[in-house]
């Protein structure tokens, strides 16, 4: 078979068997194995629940099936979800190609029950069987100047993106003006609409501003943040402390059945907005956050980052 | 924690209370939103005469449904030279499969629907009227419920609704759980939802600006 180096400058050695062995590897690992800063946070969510507590025998069990998952080497959850790859590259990089290696490292990480068939055609009902159709998975480009690339892969299940959502500013109903306070009100509702359905202990991407498409997109990219990273603009860092803290009174806990951890992390970022609109989107992260992130350096080798 | 075995009697289900932990053990089936829709369009409420088929999978799944379960799940399974192994499967979301799901108690004796998330009324109505409970299963763990289902039996629609939306017959050994509608007409998610309702309001009350 010939081998395609996938960058054009020559004496780049990035070719993609090299790359496809990296991919498969990423996928595979994000579905079996949490990162650690979403289990730490489920321990502690777990230890300040009371004894005895629904909310506390859930998270123990949640606890179980992490290190289960990740001793067997088998996926955390049966919903593998819509994967979706954020990649960054040197300049000269071919977007077909990258395409096409993810495409075929899902497909490999399908056959090896790494993944669910989760393609599913809206017209036919048909499922593709390999995770491969249209706009599946999502590969979304960014060039940059670093020689490596970095690849990072979320695998977002159905049940939390049902109940994602985005609020057009004013909000009547809600008393939510265009403020960030307008903005605590809307994604509070958000939270309590969820209730149970998305998974909880949930974490919250939220994209101010932008237009319906990129609003959604946006919010993803906030999921892709440690949980405890602090955001660098101060008015944000506050309404993220905030929206977490009060969305932990709700009483909504682990799978909605009560409790006092509903949310583990709560990300918000921004985009320019035209005048008329005044976008609020959320985007619910159910408790098996799978996210992992990769290097590749230019020689092949690679190693997990995140 | 209380143990279901199926088949299951009415006498069992009505000393179920909303809270119960339970662990279930029998035979039954995976379905969700593509059985539902068959269950209810084709096989129940259906016009059109069956096919020999869709007959053979009626009279199937009649057989297993009688005091038995449904469970909202799409799995991952294994296939090793032929035999079908379960390698993840929690519970999907419930709520899709509630404009179907009281006709299908009523029309096969369900005892258990097992899901994630809760049902609404009408599914709360039919618990009721039939003697059947919902039972939330642990959402999100794929790996702890697989070792749940320790035998896959058969496969029904498989080829039509793929891997995830087939009826799977699974055997189950303690598959566990907790009771949130039960069939005196309580449900968890009805009165948790109020509590919430009143936390979001006070919230929203004290809201003053960041």
């Amino acid at each position: 078979m010939e081998t395609m180096n996938m960058a054009c400058d020559a004496g780049s050695r990035f070719s993609e068997p090299a790359f496809g062995k990296a991919i498969f590897d990423l996928v595979r690992r994000t579905a079996c194995e949490l990162p650690a800063d979403v289990e730490a946070a489920l321990k502690r969510a777990h230890d300040e629940e009371a004894p005895e507590s629904t909310a506390r025998m859930i998270l123990a069990t949640f606890l179980e099936n992490m290190a289960l998952a990740k001793e067997k080497q088998v996926p955390l959850c049966q919903d593998t979800g819509m994967p979706m790859f954020f990649i960054h590259h040197p300049p000269g990089f071919s977007h077909r190609a990258m395409r096409r290696v993810c495409e075929e490292a899902v497909a490999r990480a399908t056959r090896e029950q790494y993944l669910r068939h989760n393609a599913v055609d809206p017209l036919t009902g048909v499922n593709s069987g390999n995770n491969v159709g249209k706009g599946f998975p999502a590969v979304f480009f960014e060039e940059w100047d670093d020689e490596a690339v970095e690849v990072a892969l979320m695998l977002k299940g159905g049940g939390s993106e049902n109940v994602g959502r985005q609020y057009s500013l004013p909000d009547d109903a809600l008393k939510a003006g265009r403020d960030l306070e307008g903005v605590r009100r809307v994604v509070l509702d958000a939270v309590r609409r969820a209730e149970g359905k998305g998974c909880p202990p949930g974490i919250l991407g939220i994209c101010i501003g932008g237009d319906r498409g990129s609003g959604y997109l946006h919010s993803k990219h906030q999921l892709l943040r440690p949980l405890g990273d602090v955001n660098p603009d101060p008015a944000l860092a506050a309404l993220e402390e905030r929206i977490l803290r009060e969305a932990n009174t709700l009483g909504i806990g682990p799978l909605g059945l009560g409790g006092k951890t509903t949310l583990l992390g709560v990300k918000i970022g921004v985009l320019h907005r035209v005048p008329a609109c005044y976008f609020v989107t959320v985007t619910y992260m159910c408790w098996e956050h799978r996210r992992r992130e990769i290097r590749i350096e230019s020689d092949g080798a690679y190693r997990f980052i995140g | 924690m209380r143990e279901l075995t199926i088949p299951i009697t009415a006498e069992q289900i009505l000393e179920l209370h909303a809270g119960d932990a339970v662990a279930i053990s029998g035979i039954a089936t995976t379905g969700r939103d593509a059985a539902h829709k068959y269950l209810v369009d084709r096989l129940i409420e259906g016009s059109k005469p069956l096919s020999a088929e869709d007959q053979l999978v009626f009279d199937e799944l009649k057989k297993i449904y009688r005091g038995g379960a449904i469970y909202h799940s799409g799995p991952i399974l294994r296939n090793d030279a032929g035999r079908w192994s379960i390698v993840s499967s929690g519970p999907t979301t419930s709520i899709r499969d509630e404009i179907y799901e009281d006709k299908v108690i009523a029309a096969f004796g369900l005892r258990v629907v097992i899901g994630k998330g809760g049902m609404g009324p009408r599914t709360l109505a039919a618990c009721k009227a039939h003697k059947a409970v919902y039972v939330h299963g642990m959402g999100g763990a794929g790996v702890t419920n697989a070792r749940a289902m320790v035998e896959v039996l058969d496969v029904f629609k498989k080829e039509e609704f793929g891997l995830p939306e087939a009826f799977w017959k699974i055997r189950f050994h303690r598959f566990p759980g907790i009771v949130t509608m039960d069939a005196h007409g309580r449900s968890l998610h009805e009165e948790l939802g109020k509590v919430f309702d009143e936390h979001l309001a006070k919230l929203l009350h004290d809201g003053s600006g960041v």
